[in-house]
Parts: C-alpha cells; structure tokens; sequence
C-alpha cells in the first residue's frame, strides 16, 4: 500500500509541471546511446524509495507491534476484570447464604421441637435473626408429615401442608436445601432455606426460613458496572432469578444459554447477534441452584482502546506524510543540486573542449597566415617595385596593359591579405578583452565571410542600422563567433533564393539589439525549447556539433547581453540578441581592455 | 628623413628601400638585429621600421637594447604572425597604431612613418 501510494506520487509529481523539476525529462544528449551517467529520475526515485523505506519500515513495524500489544493487554485486563468482579461477587452471595444457613442450623440443633414449638420462642428468634442477619421475611417450623406446625412471619400461612412442595421434599432428601426464587403460597417472590434435624428416635422436624430477594438484588444492583454491562442470576434451567437488564425479566426463561459446570469462575467470549460480541463471566453458587452471571459488552470494554487505537493511527499517518514530504523535499533538493552541478560541469567540459578547439584553430591559422603573409609582403613589394619603376620611370609610359598587369597583381596581394588578416584576427583573443567597437562595421567584416556562399545560392543578405548607433564596448572576437555562428545557422535553414535580413537597433540607452531573421525552414516548439543546450543538433548526422548556438548563449551571457528565438516551422527564424553598450564583465577574466 | 628597414627577409627590406627612395626617404636596411646594431652605430636614423620576430634578435629587443641610447628614435613594428602574444607585445611597445601586418601597403607605411615623426 504504501509502495502504491508513494508511485502515486511519483506519477503526481511528475505531471505537476509547477514544480518545473528539469532534470526529470532531462536527456543527456552528449551521452549518446551509452549508458547515462546520471540518470537523475532514477536516482531521485531510488532516494525516496531507500531514504522512505528505511524511515518507515521500523516506524510502522514499531506502530504494529505496539498495536498489537497494547490490544492484547487491553483485553485481558478486561477478562481479569471480569473474572475479578465475579468472583467477588459470587463470594458475597455465597457468604450471605452461608451465614444464613448456618444460623438456621444452629436453631435447629439447639433447640429441641418443643421448644421450637412454644408460642413467643420462634417469634424471639425470628426477631434475633433479623437483628444480626437481615433480609429474613418469617420463619416456619413442620413436622414430619409437612405440616405447618408453627410460623412467625407477616403472611397467613400457618397450617398449610407443604409435603408436595418441592422444597420440602428435597430436604427431606438432601437434610438442607436452598431454593431457588419461587412464588409459593404467598405469591412473593423469596428463597427458602430449609434445614432437616433428625432426632435420635428416627422422628424429625423441619425449621426453614425464607429470605427477601430485595436484599440479595441489592448485591447486584449496588454494583454500579455501567457500560451496557448486566449482572443476573439464573438457576440451572436458565431460569432468570433476578431481573436483567437485556436477558428477560425474573422467572423468565433468560435468552441466554446456560454455561457448562465449573468449579470456578469462568470467562468466556461469545457473539451476540444483537448487540456484537460480549464477554460472560459466570460463576456456580455452591450448594445454592444459582449462578450468577455478568454479561458485558466487548465493545464497550474496549471503548479505551479504540481510543488509544484512534490516536496511534493518527500518530502514525501525520508521521508518514511528513517522513515522506520530508525524504521527496531532500531528495527532489539534492538530486536538482547535483543535477545544476552536473549541468556546470558538462558545460565546463564542453567549453573547455570548445575554447581548446578554437585554439588550435587559433594557432593553425596564425601559423598559416604567417608562413603565406611573409612571401606575400615580398611579392607585395616586388610588384610594388615595378609599378614604382614603371610609374616613375618615362620608358613605360603609356603602356596601359603593364600598368593594369601590376594593379591586378597588388590587389590580389591585398585579396589575400585581407584573408590572412581575418583569419588572425579570428584566434587572436581566447578571453575576453574589451575594445571600442562599431557592431555594423564588425557585422559587415563577418559578413564577409558569407559574399561567397550568398552569390551561390542567391540569398539575399541585408544589413539595417540605425542611424547614429553608439560606439559599444564589448569583446570584438567573441562578437565576431556570435555573429558567425547566426549567421551559419541562418544560411543553413535556407534554400536557394533565400533572405537574410540583419538589424541593429538602439534598445534604449544601455542596450542595443540585433534581429537576424532568415526565411528558411524554421524549428517545432519543442527543439526551441532546447536549442541553446549543449550538444543539441538536428544535423548531428551532417556534422553539427550542436556547440554552436550553447556557446553563443554562452558568450552573450559573459558579456551581459542575452538571446532569444521565434520561430515559424516553414517560414523561418528570428534570433533576437541584446547586447549591453558597456559590458560589465560577470564571470571570466579579462585579457585585456584597449581604449 | 632617414629610415632604417630590418627584416630577415632581404628581398623584402631591399625592394622596401628602393620603393621608399622613389618617394623621396632614405632608407637602408639590415637583415638582422645585429647588423642594426652596427648601422645605428655609424649612422642616426629618425625612423626604424623592425620585424618583431627575427632569428637571435627580435624586433621588441632591439628596440630594449637602443631605446636608451637612441630616446628620439620611433619604432614601427611588422609581423607576418598576427598571433596574440605578438600582438600584445608589439601594441605594448609601440602603440596599436605602429604596429603592422604584413603585406603592408607602402603609402600606409609612409603615413604611419610621417605620424611617428610628428609625435
């Protein structure tokens, strides 16, 4: 679940195009078809995953186990506590009945029948009990044949035979016999204790008492359990002997079933259609046909647990969000980090790579241009000779065809020293040094480099300036790349017959901007987007380098100008390019200022 | 005005000469540093037109080694190498504006030559 939710995430955070993360689509081009060396999605998910799986694993193990734990320590304190209660419950009413019993068998043996028999002795005794015991209604003595012999209490009973009674014919049986809550001749619900004494001569009599189930409720209503729990008797046909709350009324058949014997208490857990699972503790009265029951609700019982059960998922979800906020924040921190100090060092790389290019370049031509200028000064002033000797000397005047001969020859020598010229000019700053430039002069001397390739193809070169355009400083031979590169792509995006058009405009009075908008094919959005990255070409396979547009970006942005691009796919391109009339060096050092 | 040309190139600085007395300057020329040692020993010149590199003695160090000697002199420096550091050094010594590359046109060199005397 959380592996889904944290793919859910990831795919979130992916379409979130707010978070514009770069390095999430990023390709490094310059890698190729190897294998990248930084695969930042994957790295970034790899993060996440490790740094969420080693916080949250132990976290939510800790949450389970403790969860656990606790609901098991909950629900057998709540089985102690019913177990507990019961049982001491049961010893009060066993003590009751004890107490009672053995208070009547003591009358029994003390006293002898006749005695027993006196008008005012069982009155005096039935008053002593009630004084010491309580909860004893009247007292009745019969004889062998189960007739009433003599009863001290509040009903109309005396000399009614009860030798068809239940209870009187099991103590007959038994010598002593508690009964359960019947109505008898009197109609009101009580409990007879009844004790046999059998005297020497075989004869016997029986004393018995009956005892006031109002007291022996309050046993269980003085409880106070609270919490849907209910306490009741029944007798071992299930027959309720107290009134429950949820089971029946008393002497109704409780809707409970009756549990099995047992010696001790006893707890068990059983589901109740109607109201969930409940908890019964029960407990067999001895020598008494009750026993008392305590049904509790579970739920109720665990009304603490839920409780504390609601808090630790609480804990544990406002943890996981923040772990996992926390590790997606670090990581998408770190891997954009790493990502900007990669994207510096590719671009390092390829500057280097490029400065070191153009170097050698720099040192070829120089080397060139040396070795063809100083033959060429000879000729220069060979030729030079001649047109003094023949412009001083009269012997050749007139000779028209010699004179042009000569002309041609000297301005061939300037062909080509204008073409050595710029070729060392070209190689002759790698840093940039800063120089009083006119751009449309600068512009036109790069625009030279292109008469050629123009009359070609028929492509129509113009060049707009302004009137009245300040003298910039800025780095002539950056300058002269910048333009080149434009111009190079511009030529190449055309056709035969296409149009070059240049302008120079004063932007307002720090800077200056050049448009170079060409009619050639033009580029889709989404190469525009990507064009001035390293290593981004769409003629890698007619040798671009895809170098050219990153460092004339790059170059701009040294000498605090800026590029942009528009463009229609199929009806061309425009280059915008600011550059500042001052440029105030940002990064790099320079080699040189001349004034 | 009497012009010194020094260059390693004889068939430069010889032509370079002749082409000069057509317009009326006197020039001599050497074909190393050294000999220029000498020349300016026997004879005072307004004007030294100098390759900047040359075998043993180059055009920056000649002009080191007379400058002292020679303050009212002006130097005027050629290159066939438009590499930076000669550059550099050749607009560091003379001034952007005395510094040439060759082939050089000679009605610049005499103007340049005129602009050095004037200074």
């Amino acid at each position: 679940m959380r592996k889904s939710s944290s793919k859910s995430l990831i795919s979130l955070i992916s379409d979130w195009k707010i978070l514009k993360l770069k390095f999430w689509n990023y390709r490094d081009v310059a890698a190729g078809g190897r294998e990248q060396p930084f695969n930042f999605r994957r790295m970034w998910r790899l993060t996440v995953l490790l740094t969420a799986g080693v916080a949250l694993v132990p976290l939510i193990a800790i949450i389970i186990v403790d969860y656990q734990m606790t609901q098991r320590s909950i629900e057998s304190e709540n089985l102690m506590r019913t177990a507990r209660l019961v049982s001491n419950t049961h010893r009060s009413i066993s003590f009751f009945f004890t107490q009672r019993k053995a208070a009547l068998d003591f009358v029994a043996q003390e006293y002898s029948f006749e005695t027993l028999n006196e008008p005012g002795m069982l009155q005096n005794i039935l008053k002593n009990l009630k004084i010491s015991f309580g909860g004893i209604t009247d007292i009745d003595l019969f004889g062998p044949q189960g007739n009433q012999r003599n009863y001290v209490g509040p009903y109309e009973l005396l000399g009614k035979n009860y030798s068809d009674q239940h209870w009187y014919q099991e103590v007959c049986k038994r010598g002593a016999y508690i009964s359960d809550v019947f109505l008898g001749f009197r109609k009101v619900p009580h409990i007879v204790i009844a004790i046999k004494r059998t005297l020497p001569n075989g004869l016997f009599f029986i004393l018995r008492t009956t005892l006031d189930t109002s007291v022996f409720e309050g046993f269980l209503t003085g409880l106070e359990l609270g919490g849907k729990s209910d306490i009741f008797m029944i007798n071992r046909e299930g027959i309720l002997q107290t009134s429950s709350l949820y089971y029946g009324k008393i002497f109704e058949k409780s809707s409970l079933f009756v549990p099995g014997y047992a010696r001790r208490t006893r707890v068990l857990k059983k589901d109740d259609p109607r109201t969930g699972q409940i908890i019964i503790g029960y407990r067999y009265i001895p020598e008494t046909p009750f026993i008392l029951m305590l049904v509790q609700n579970r739920r109720e019982l665990l009304k603490t647990w839920y409780k504390t059960r609601m808090e630790l998922i609480l804990f544990l979800t406002v943890s996981v969000i923040l772990i996992v906020g926390v590790v997606i924040w670090m990581a998408t921190y770190l891997v954009n980090k790493i990502f900007q100090a990669d994207q510096a060092r590719v671009a390092t790389l390829h500057q280097v790579e490029y400065s070191n290019k153009m170097a050698s370049i720099g040192r070829l031509a120089a080397g060139v241009a040396h070795e063809v200028n100083n033959p060429l000064a000879i000729i220069n002033e060979k030729a030079g000779l001649i047109k003094d000797l023949i412009t001083f000397s009269k012997k050749y005047e007139g000779d028209e065809k010699l004179h042009q001969l000569v002309d041609s020859i000297l301005a061939s020598v300037q062909r080509a020293g204008a073409i050595t010229k710029r070729l060392l000019s070209f190689s002759r700053y790698p840093d940039i040094s800063l120089q009083p430039i006119e751009l449309k002069q600068l512009i036109e001397e790069v625009l030279t480099f292109f008469e050629k390739e123009a009359q070609y193809r028929s492509i129509l070169i113009s060049l707009d300036a302004a009137e009245d355009m300040p003298v910039i400083k800025s780095d002539r031979g950056k300058l002269q790349e910048i333009f080149l590169n434009l111009f190079n792509n511009a030529c190449l995006a055309m056709e035969y017959g296409g149009h070059l058009d240049i302008r120079i405009r004063v932007k307002d009075e720090n800077s200056i901007l050049v448009t170079v908008t060409d009619d050639g094919c033009g580029m889709p959005r989404e190469d525009l987007e990507r064009i001035f990255e390293p290593f981004f070409s769409t003629r890698t396979d007619r040798g671009g380098t895809g170098l050219g547009l990153s460092l004339t970006a790059n170059f701009l942005r040294k000498l605090g100008g800026d590029i942009s691009v528009e463009s229609d796919p199929g009806k061309g391109t425009t280059f915008t390019v600011t550059l500042p009339v001052k440029t105030q060096i940002k990064d790099g050092k320079v080699a040189c200022e001349f004034y | 005005m009497r012009v010194l040309l020094i260059d390693d190139e004889k068939e430069l600085v010889s032509t370079l000469a002749e082409r000069l007395s057509f317009r009326g300057i006197e020039a001599d020329w050497v074909c190393s540093g050294k000999e220029a040692l000498n020349k300016i020993e026997e004879q005072v010149y307004d004007v030294a037109v100098v390759d900047i590199k040359m075998p043993q003695i180059g055009g920056i160090q000649l002009k080191r080694m007379i400058a002292d000697k020679y303050p009212d002199m002006k130097f005027i420096f050629m290159t066939g190498h438009g590499s930076e550091e000669d550059f550099l050094a050749g607009s560091e010594e003379a001034g952007e504006e005395f510094y040439l590359v060759k082939p050089v046109a000679i009605e610049e060199l005499v103007k340049k030559m005129k602009q050095a005397l004037d200074e």
